[in-house]
Formats: structure tokens, sequence, C-alpha cells
């Protein structure tokens, strides 16, 4: 892998913010597009924007080929069984969502127990909330270790015949911490229960086998492995998914309508009514080939390379508190300067033209078990370098200095 | 050092309201308490106030967050006790008028609050700034808790 053809791809990266050049730490939030995904978006809104599933133009056609070739391409990705079993969504939140009121719906009683974890993003801690309480359900949480990584026999511990789902994180977007979902999911399968996994921060960075996992659904967003916002997937295993009911109804999703009555059509359209996100979807399809191209295993590799280096730089700065495990971390690092607010210390980078992120990250369970309001976060991806790092890092002490030393 | 622009956000009178934080903690004796989150940045702020016949006697305010909206909140304490809740609300309008970089009237009477003026020029941080007087606001024209 060629950073600096890499980097000519990201045409984003190559500009000055605040009078710096820009130095992009914030990828866990949001990645940005190479020229490949923009171009294909923009193809096909140049030549071939048409609705899909629908009508027999030419155009039509080819959007509905485009947009169907990008699910098979997610399910190559991943490694899905069938096509089928690949959803579109709005992103992973929606995904979740989907999982928690169809499936959670239909199979939550009443005393059952639901299965989270503290280090969960709201997006996979406050659909399961609601079901609960929708359901009189109750939210078990499995113990952490003091880094915020998950023991096996901790997860053996929460487990009984009440307990009906298992929400987790494949990566952690605060720690890092790399979960055992294969070791999980066959705890979890061997006491009859599901496994639901958030795999935001996970597909982008490593190589994912939803067979190999074994995993039950498995959620993910485009716009965090460099393609557009407003497009994620759900991975459902066929059979669940056949006999879960739709959350949205309309266009597509039916076989036939009647005045009182209608009938849904077959996976995956069942769950993607009204007209979906083509252009998203095909951008996505080319983030893929474009991961694919540079390979993800490389990829992973080159990020666990600027994760090392990050990390040993950062450790050595005076009052620096950074947060989870330090090996077997993902590409990203969240940490505290002490005496200096994670705002003002983003406010502070961000005058120097590094972008990282600042606050609680939308982990606020796991900010309270990390006893801190909020943190501030610098992630990694294959267009970073460890010029950047340098920099950033240079950056970083200059701030303490502002703080400590100016007032 | 390389940091001029941050000079204009981070004024001195600021960082010692920041570090020395005027009118801390709870009043205990209040008669109205206001909470107010950021919901962006987990900051969150408790004011308390003791207001008898329409006029702030005393002011304190509470939490975690940023030397932005610490610094508002100490300033903000400051500047509206002794003065009526219409003034406040008042004062509160010419805060907003001025992180938007509107013209606005901030008399010298009103304390260091003027000295927040360059947060206008932070976009992401005028939230922070203003945390504390939208509690105060909520409080006043929610008649508190």
């Amino acid at each position: 892998m060629d950073i600096n053809t890499i980097r000519k791809d990201f045409p984003i990266l190559d500009q000055e913010v605040n009078g710096k050049p820009l130095v992009y730490l914030d990828t866990s939030a949001t990645s940005q597009s190479p020229s490949q995904v923009i171009d294909a978006m923009n193809d096909y809104y140049q030549n071939y924007n048409s609705n899909v599933h629908r009508g027999v133009h030419t155009l039509g056609t080819k959007a509905t080929d485009a947009y169907e070739q990008a699910r098979m391409k997610v399910r190559g990705f991943i490694n899905a069984q069938r096509y089928e079993e690949i959803i579109f969504t709005r992103g992973t939140t929606s995904a979740i969502n989907l999982v928690a009121r169809s499936f959670g719906e239909e199979n939550v009683s009443e005393g059952d127990d639901i299965v989270v974890t503290a280090v969960e993003h709201h997006a996979n801690i406050v659909p399961w909330q609601e079901l609960a309480k929708r359901k009189k359900a109750n939210l078990v949480f499995i113990p952490l270790e003091a880094d915020g990584t998950i023991k096996l026999e901790n997860v053996e511990a929460v487990m009984s015949d009440r307990t009906k789902i298992v929400a987790l994180t494949h990566v952690s977007n605060v720690l890092g911490t790399i979960n055992d979902i294969k070791s999980i999911a066959e705890i979890v399968h061997s006491h009859g229960a599901y496994i639901a996994v958030d795999g935001a921060q996970a597909v982008p960075h490593m190589s994912v086998d939803v067979q190999d996992l074994d995993v039950d659904f498995y959620a993910f967003s485009g716009h965090k492995m460099l393609g557009p916002t407003g497009i994620g997937v759900l991975y459902g295993k066929a059979d669940l998914l056949d006999n879960m009911e739709p959350i949205e109804y309309g266009g597509d999703m039916i076989d036939f309508v009647d005045l009182r009555e209608s009938t849904w059509t077959d996976l995956p359209v069942k769950f993607e009514a009204g007209t979906p996100m083509i252009a998203e979807a095909i951008g996505l399809s080319a983030a893929i080939d474009y991961i694919n191209e540079v390979g993800a295993d490389e990829i992973l590799r080159y990020e666990q390379e600027l994760v090392k280096y990050a990390y040993d730089k950062m450790s050595q700065i005076e009052g620096i508190e950074i947060y989870g495990p330090r090996e077997e971390r993902a590409g990203l690092i969240t940490f505290n300067l002490d005496g200096v607010h994670p705002h003002d210390l983003a406010t502070a980078l961000d005058s120097d033209g590094v972008a990282v992120r600042a606050g609680h990250h939308c982990a606020q369970p796991l900010m309270k078990f990390l006893e801190v309001s909020s943190t501030a976060r610098a992630s990694f991806y294959l267009y970073n370098t460890k010029d950047e790092i340098d920099y950033f890092i240079d950056s970083l002490e200059r701030t303490k200095e502002f703080f400590t030393h100016e007032f | 050092m390389n940091f001029n622009n941050l000079n204009q956000l981070y004024r001195s009178v600021i960082m010692d309201h920041y570090k020395n934080p005027r009118n801390k903690g709870v009043l205990e004796e209040g008669t109205m308490t206001v909470d107010m989150n950021n919901p962006t940045c987990g900051d969150a702020i408790r004011l308390t106030l003791d207001v008898q016949d329409d006029i702030v006697r005393d002011a304190k305010f509470d939490g975690e967050g940023c030397s932005i909206s610490l610094s508002s909140a100490s300033m903000m304490t400051e500047a509206i006790k002794g003065k009526s809740l219409e003034e406040a609300l008042g004062m509160s309008e010419e805060f907003s008028k001025m992180m938007l970089g509107e013209d606005y009237d901030i008399p010298e009477e009103y304390g260091d609050i003027e000295a927040l003026s360059g947060v206008s020029q932070f976009p992401a941080r005028i939230k922070c700034a203003t945390l504390t007087w939208k509690a105060l606001e909520k409080g006043v024209k929610g008649s508190g808790q």
C-alpha cells in the first residue's frame, strides 16, 4: 500500500483549515470518501438516475442493476450466505432499531432478559431500553473489566433461560476494544439466545465474515467505511429475517395490495419500503471496491502501525490519561489531558488544523463507567500518516502548554 | 506559542472565571432550580436562584463543563445578581446577539460577560457559552421547578 497514492484519492485531505494543513483524525465519527466513491455517485446522478424495481425503461433497469449489484458486493464483502440477507438501511442506527422493533417485538416477552453492555454506543442501547420497557423485560449488563474489555466468563455468567437476545458492539467507538464476537456468539447460542452485533467500527477496519462469526444480526454504516452517509446494512440470517414483520410499510415492499389487506414481498425488499438510497448504495459499493483493492488485511496492518506509533508517543505526554487497553486496540485513541477540558482541547487543535472528536461520543453510560463527563478522541484510517501523528502530538503539547501556563 | 487566534477566544478574564469560579455551588435557600444539559457534549449545569419580588437576590451554579461554559456561568451569576427578572432576560437577549455576531448592547455594569464576544468566531462553541443563559431563560419563563 502506497500512502502517497492513497492520499491523492482523497481530495478533501488536501486543504488548509485555519491556515494549517488539515489533519483529519475523526474517522470514527465519519470517514472521508475517495474520488472513486464520489465519481460513482456522480455517474449515477448524471447518467442513469432513476427509480429501482419499477417500470421497464432503460435507465430504471440500469439503476436497478447497480443497486442490486451493490447488495451482491456487500454480501461478498462480509461473506453472507445469500444476498437476501443484506438489507439496506439508513445506517447502523436504523438497522439496530429494525432488529429491536421487529425481531425483539416478536421474541421478547415479559420477564425475559435482554443483555447489553455499558460500552455500547447510544444506538445499541436506547432501542433495547425501549424494547425492555415495552415488554417489561429486564436489561442485563455484562460486567466490564477496568479497561473496558469483556471476559467470556462474564458473558457466560449473565446468561440464563430468560436471555432472549444479546446486543453488543464488535469494536468500541471509545475504547477501541475488539470483542471476541465468535466466542461470544457460541456462548449465546448455547443458551438458545440470539446475538445482534453493532459492527459500525469493525467492518471499515478489518475483515468480517458473518458466517464464521456465526452472528444472527450484524449492522454497519457506509459513511464510516469510505462511503456516503445515509446508507447502512443490516445482515440477518435468512430464516430469522423471513419470519420477521416489516416495521415500515409502503411502496416496493408489498406483494399485493387490496383495499383492506396487503401481503409482503420476499426478502430483502420486504424491509426496504419506499424508494431506497440508490446513489448511496452505489457509493457504498465503490467504497467496498476501494477497500478490496487496498486489502482489508493491509488496511488493518497499517492502522495498527499508526495506532501503536500514536499510543507510544501520546503515553509519554505528562498528565495524559488514555482509556482502554494498550494492546489489541482498534485504530483510535480516546484520552483526556489533565487540566484541559476536551472541548477546549478540540478547539485548540482545530485552530492548528487538527480535527478530533470531543464529547461523550454517544456513549454516556461508558463515560459514567470511566468516571468522566467527556473525553477527546483521535481516530485513524488508511489515509493518515505518521507525519500527521507527529504534528498532532506537537499540537497536543502546545495546547497543554497554552492552558497550563498561559493564564 | 503559535495560537494567536486562540487568544481571542481564551482571554485571561475567561480563564480566571474558569479557574476561580464565582458563585459556584448550590443555593440551599433558592427559590428556583434549573438543570440544563448540552446533549452534544455531556456538559451539565445546575442553576439555583433566589428570587424575591421578581428580583434575583442570589444566584449559584454547579456542574461540569469546559472553560467557556463554566466561565460563562460564573460571569452570568455575577451579572444578574440584584437585577430584575426582566433585566436578566434582556441581558440574555443581548448575550445571544453577541454570540450571533450581531450588534449588541452590554453596559459595563453587566460585568465580564462581554469578554466572551470572541466565541462568536467559534461557531462550534456558541452552545457552550449560551448553556447557562438557556438555563436562566428556562427557569424564568417556565417559572423554574
